[in-house]
């Protein structure tokens, strides 16, 4: 058993038509053991950045907590919003800090980034996802970012649905049928899952019905 | 001036009585000692310019680089003592490689300043160190502000200007300025003026071996998509350059 399956858990992000969805299961564990259905993985970092850290559940909520501090710090000292490309070489910084003792997550970065030819009138956004290794190296995928110990399923799944040029409803029920039926076939993922679609003006977040085993 | 501060005016972190720190003051002398430097802010850009008089023929100015470049986006150029201005390039290109290794970005024009004005500070309040003999004037752009033109002092103090000019002959250069400034002014009449300020308390003949032009463009939309394309491993375009003796020539020649 490796350190990353302690716990389970899987993230996955897609790309979509001017929007981005983030998705993941819910369960907490120890080993075999359940012991939550209710453990949040993924946070938001600010209106349009999504990040999903799976992995050991306690540096879950430590790299949370990092990123928290250092998202606001920027953003007090810069005066200005972050930005999904920035905030992914944020975090794989972060992580390679602890290159030799390393942070045992992989985290997966969904965002809607802004074009160089947006205005305040009228803004333009581009997806982004992002996902790197545990010592922070960035993986910029045009498609999907999977991870967690359901990993290899749902790269399966997803290889399989995932279509280019989804709008909003059609992203969230692809991504929803690829992260159900990868976990299922996962002891340690599952639980329960939660999925936030980002699109320009609003989030949509939807908790989905699972098995619960 | 007034009383050079008498008991006071040898220790930096002393206070004279009124409230001075005279180490400072005398470092605003060594400034304004130094060869004329100034900035101006355009529309489209911000130009920087200063005078490259060199104590003797013998002396190979073309070696001598009085306008800095920090990083793609961002150039400086001092009035006063020059060793201190090479020190504080050093640390300014130093901090914005350190930036880039976080954020994969270069760092925009305020947050660097703030970074060097820091270093500056840090050099009056601490022990045994003296301020740095050097104001600078620190021009850049970044996507969120567009270009902006800082000036920073020995006191580590820093705001920002429309153009401003440091070093001997300031205050007639500034009064040049204020007279020529206006909102609009696009880059090449900003450049045109520059010289035209340069000119005015320049010692000596003005050609393009004798005086130093640094300028900062505004990149193209379809410029930024490109850098933008591949996050890792896209290049930023560079916005600061330092003019070479061909364009300076031709600018001169108008």
């Amino acid at each position: 058993m490796s350190i990353m399956e302690l716990n389970g858990g899987s993230v996955i992000a897609m790309v979509g038509k001017d929007c981005v969805a983030i998705a993941s299961d819910l369960r907490l564990g120890n080993q075999a053991l359940s012991i939550s259905s209710n453990f949040q993985k993924i946070f938001p970092v600010t209106d349009r950045i999504y990040i999903g850290l799976p992995g050991l559940a306690s540096d879950v909520a430590t790299l949370r907590e990092r990123f928290r501090l250092r998202v606001n710090m920027y953003t007090i000292k810069e005066e200005r919003e972050l930005e999904p490309e920035t905030f992914a070489h944020l975090v794989s910084s972060t992580l390679y800090e602890k290159r030799f003792s390393p942070y045992f997550v992989e985290p997966v970065v969904a965002g809607l980034s802004k074009l160089p030819t947006s205005t305040p009138e009228s803004p333009k956004f581009k997806p982004f996802i992002c996902g790197t290794d545990l010592i922070g190296c960035l993986n910029f995928a045009k498609d999907f970012i999977v991870c967690g110990t359901a990993s290899e399923k749902l790269f399966g799944v997803a290889e399989g649905l995932w279509e280019p040029d989804l709008e909003p409803e059609d992203l969230f029920e692809t991504i929803s049928q690829t992260l159900l039926n990868a976990v299922d076939r996962d002891a340690f993922s599952g639980w329960g899952a939660v999925v936030h679609v980002l699109t320009p003006d609003k989030v949509i977040t939807r908790t989905l019905r699972g098995r619960m085993d | 001036m007034a009383s050079d501060g008498g008991a006071y005016s040898y220790s930096l972190t002393v206070f004279s009585p009124s409230g001075k720190l005279v180490q400072i003051e005398h470092a605003l002398a060594a400034v304004a000692q130094g060869t004329t430097s100034l900035g101006i802010k355009a529309t489209n850009g911000i130009v920087i310019a200063t005078e490259k008089k060199s104590s003797s023929l013998l002396i190979d100015s073309s070696m001598l680089d009085k306008v800095a470049v920090i990083c793609p986006n961002i150039g400086i150029v001092y009035s006063g003592m020059g060793p201190d201005f090479r020190v504080l390039v050093a640390k300014a290109r130093k901090s914005a490689q350190a930036y880039w290794k976080i954020y994969g970005e270069y760092p925009p024009t305020k947050v660097l300043t703030r970074e060097i004005a820091t270093v500056m500070q840090e050099a009056t309040q601490s022990g045994g160190v003296r301020p740095f003999g050097v104001s600078l004037l620190v021009a850049g752009w970044d996507i969120t502000r567009g270009p902006t033109l800082y000036q920073v002092d020995p006191s580590g103090s820093f705001w920002a200007w429309k153009a401003s000019a440091i070093g001997k002959n300031m205050v007639n250069a500034k009064t040049f300025l204020e007279k020529r400034y206006n909102d609009d002014i696009s880059l090449e009449d900003a450049i045109h003026t520059a010289l035209l300020t340069l000119k005015e308390g320049f010692e000596g003949q003005m050609t393009e071996k004798t005086i130093e032009i640094g300028v900062v463009t505004v990149p193209t939309p379809a410029e930024l998509e490109a850098s933008q394309v591949g996050a890792a491993t896209g290049r930023p375009t560079p916005t600061f350059r330092i003019l070479s003796e061909e364009e300076v020539r031709d600018y001169l020649a108008l």
